[in-house]
């Protein structure tokens, strides 16, 4: 079964209080432990795909006006509190499989190594074969 | 320019042989990995030289002396790194290693090889995937391709099972007779859900992928072939002859899926489903019949009807109610209600529904089924409804379109 495991993180900016903030020492250990992870994950056989996505400033919401060409405006939703900074979508066994990978990835190691604990939702991927109808 | 490839014919003969090289190569070393890997490449090679230079007398040996080859490199470079690490342990009996004395028993190999992959140290999806690449002989990249994973995480996936199954200390032999009948269950269960995932997946344009299920009863066919008086074996394969014979008829143009009784029957493979009936009249009255002979009936039994309004519906109820006693689980139940209600009307399914509500609380199949009663009993805002819950629960794409228009199919006839 595969699962999205998407990464909310807290929307506060890079400048004021995000990893950018962090001491050099906290971001580098927050790094190897996202490679690490993601290369633990291949070694298991369990990895489909993960990526980092760009801050949310870089964000343009895309409608198609009248004449389907693209209207593009700033930014989605900007009250809310959270955005999606990353995700991984794995195969595994079970979807108690899946919440144990996304409690790691939630453990992901923040300011003086203390666990971020940030929310990870887990999402089944429609792949199911059907049944006979 | 494009590269010779193999016939399917001899690639037929590749794929049949490749078990049985793995084991003489497994009877000649006892490193699983790396006999598999040797074997694997030796595959390689056949497939791209085969085409150019000819299939060569003796295919079997051809390819086990390519093997060997590959496996002496192997274990040479092995012994070159223990060395380099201090570590002399002398091996050099393996480098050269005797010629086979015993007669070798391909056939068991194949046997053997399949109650290895299909061993209970090993998840499912690992089973699945080192039966298809040791017994089936496909590519790690076929096998990703099938399941829609990365090739590298394939790679890790089959290598993971080798290294488990080394381990384990699982070895090269044929399980003791006390064993046997378990083991071979899980070997028949392995092949179920290889086939399953390839005729459930298999939809129109989806043509690249690998072929799970032509695998599925290609294998089945070399246990059967193997274990002729075994009747859950002959049982496993007509399930799949007769359940694959509709595979052209359960899919639309747009790969939307088209249930049983709405299937154009002509396109339905006669040949498959004859097979199938005749594998079952030869082994159901031996006695002691098992699930998959009992799944192989149901499936018999829909597929001589010729039109969906000749299905022995009584019959089905009969077999489902057998195969419940068999093996109780609420799917099996969920189906004997569907048989019921073909046979005592929709308000006898809806009664046997209600016995599942606690078991399969908000499976969708449970209110899939309930749609359908409805339709059937006129109550088409009930229906409606749980198709539509149905449709928001399914993890199907195909099965959520499906349940959808079965919604929208009610809707004008419903006033709001």
């Amino acid at each position: 079964m595969k699962y999205m495991l998407m990464m909310h993180a807290p929307r506060t900016g890079w400048e004021k209080g995000g990893i950018g903030t962090w001491p050099l020492e906290d971001i580098k250990a927050h790094i190897r432990f996202m490679k690490d992870f993601a290369g633990e994950l291949a070694a298991n056989g369990e990895l489909v795909g993960a990526e980092g996505l760009a801050s949310p400033e870089y964000a343009k919401v895309v409608r198609a006006n009248k004449d389907g060409a693209p209207e593009v405006t700033d930014g989605p939703f900007p009250e809310a509190k959270e955005f999606l900074a990353g995700y991984w979508i794995v195969d595994c066994e079970s979807t108690e499989r899946a919440y144990e990978i996304a409690a790691r990835a939630s453990a992901a190691p923040g300011q003086s190594g203390v666990p971020i604990n940030m929310a990870i939702e887990v999402r089944e991927v429609m792949s199911a074969p059907p049944v006979e109808v | 320019m494009t590269t010779p490839s193999l016939n399917p014919q001899d690639e037929n003969l590749l794929r049949e042989l490749a078990p049985q090289v793995l084991g003489s190569m497994m009877r000649r070393y006892s490193d699983f990995a790396a006999a598999e890997d040797a074997v694997q490449e030796a595959l390689i090679a056949a497939a791209a030289q085969w085409p150019v230079e000819g299939v060569p007398n003796n295919p079997r040996g051809w390819l086990i002396h390519v093997a060997i080859r590959r496996m002496t490199d192997h274990l040479r470079a092995e012994l070159a790194r223990r060395r380099r690490e201090a570590i002399v342990v002398m091996q050099d009996e393996q480098i050269a290693p005797a010629a086979d004395s015993a007669m070798e028993a391909d056939q068991d190999d194949t046997l053997i090889l399949l109650f290895m992959c299909c061993h209970s140290a090993l998840t499912r999806a690992s089973a699945i995937a080192l039966t298809l690449r040791a017994v089936g002989g496909l590519t790690t990249t076929e096998i990703a391709s099938a399941f829609l994973v990365p090739e590298a995480t394939m790679a890790q996936r089959i290598s993971r099972a080798k290294q488990r199954i080394k381990s384990s200390g699982v070895p090269f032999s044929m399980p003791s007779e006390a064993e046997r009948a378990e083991r071979l269950s899980a070997v028949l269960h392995v092949l179920y859900l290889i086939f399953n995932e390839g005729y459930t997946s298999s939809e129109g344009p989806d043509l690249q992928r690998t072929d799970l299920s032509d695998e599925a009863i290609r294998l089945t066919r070399a246990v059967h072939h193997l274990l002729p008086d075994d009747t859950e074996v002959a049982g496993l394969l007509a399930l799949m002859l007769l359940t694959d014979a509709r595979r052209a008829a359960r899919t639309g143009a747009e790969g939307e899926l088209i249930p049983l009784a709405e299937q154009d029957r002509s396109k339905w493979n006669r040949r498959a489903i004859e097979e199938g009936v005749a594998l079952l009249t030869e082994i159901l009255p031996r006695g002691a019949v098992g699930p998959y002979q009992v799944q192989a009936a149901i499936a018999a039994v829909h597929d001589e009807a010729a039109r969906v309004e000749d299905t022995d519906w009584p019959q089905i109820l009969g077999l489902y109610g057998l195969l419940e006693r068999m093996s109780a689980n609420p799917m099996v139940t969920l189906n004997l209600a569907i048989a019921r209600a073909m046979v005592h009307g929709p308000a006898s399914g809806l009664e046997l529904l209600a016995t599942l509500e606690e078991r399969l609380a908000g499976h969708h199949r449970l209110h899939a089924v309930r749609a359908h009663f409805l339709e059937m009993s006129g109550d088409l805002a009930g229906a409606i409804a749980e198709y539509r819950i149905a449709a928001g629960r399914t993890t199907s794409i195909p099965e959520q379109h499906y349940l959808l228009t079965r919604a929208a199919r009610l809707t004008p006839y419903v006033l709001n």
